[in-house]
């Protein structure tokens, strides 16, 4: 359940016309699982929360192209 | 009231000039899950929510206004030195026709900003699962803006804005609970 992607296969027909996508993937970011913050979470660093674009480090699940990064050779 | 600081939330950098990804962009601009809507649609709710969250939605409110304006200076930065032709390669030829390089409220298909894209139905729990999905289809909105672009400066303000929509559905998911949690309380008296 904790993860922040979950994935799915959709079902790939002989006729499809483009090339099939055999694995599709979709965001359950942490909002979804907490509830009510807890108190004494771990915070980042002022400086590090400015750039995260939150203070709490249990809440920081950024989203990157998984098309980038295959262009950049890494996995998606 | 509100107090104006000048700067924006976050720093924006562009590193190309690429007309067609302020296409796409503008969706966030004028769309039905964009700032705009989102800001309008907080700000005009919080009259009529329980007083414990009028300060949430105030706050949410005004940030999202904060939001508005950093995908302004992206989507101006994107077009502002696009020669008609690039506009007219970049699928904004309508666009050019309408407002020369002007920002306009309206999203990706070039459909204008309405109103109908917000809603205040006056109870609290409908009105704040309406600013949840909101904050969800805002969320999803910016992977699929990230997923298109290339431009690595623009992502990292883009990832930025979507962490920013996790936190405010979190916060609006709270505010669910301190209003279940109110109406329990009564059960005791």
């Amino acid at each position: 359940m904790n993860t922040l992607r979950k994935t799915w296969h959709p079902y790939v027909s002989p006729f499809d016309p483009c090339t099939p996508i055999k694995v599709k993937t979709y965001s359950t970011p942490p909002n979804l699982y907490m509830g009510f913050q807890p108190p004494g979470l771990e915070q980042f660093t002022p400086m590090q929360a400015l750039r995260a674009g939150t203070l709490w480090k249990a809440f920081y699940d950024p989203w990157y192209s998984p098309y980038e990064k295959a262009r950049e050779g890494q996995q998606p | 009231m509100w107090v104006y600081e000048k700067k924006l939330q976050y720093p924006v950098r562009v590193s190309t000039c690429n007309p067609k990804l302020a296409k796409y962009l503008i969706e966030q601009y004028g769309g039905a899950d964009g700032e705009l809507a989102a800001a309008l649609r907080y700000l005009n709710q919080r009259y009529s929510i329980p007083d414990k969250v009028i300060g949430l939605l105030t706050d949410i409110g005004t940030e999202e206004f904060a939001h508005l304006e950093m995908i302004a200076t992206m989507v101006y930065k994107l077009t502002k030195d696009a020669a008609p032709d690039q506009m007219k390669a970049a699928g904004l030829g309508a666009h050019y026709a309408n407002h020369d390089n002007a920002l306009f409220y309206n999203n990706a298909a070039g459909a204008p900003w309405t109103a109908s894209y917000i809603q205040a139905k006056g109870d609290p729990i409908a009105d704040l699962y309406e600013d949840i999905a909101a904050e969800e289809k805002a969320r999803a909105t910016y992977q699929w803006i990230i997923n298109m672009s290339d431009d690595p400066d623009l992502n990292d303000g883009l990832r930025f804005l979507r962490e920013r929509e996790i936190i405010h559905s979190q916060r609006f998911r709270e505010a669910v609970e301190i209003l279940k949690e109110e109406r329990d309380k009564k059960k005791f008296f």
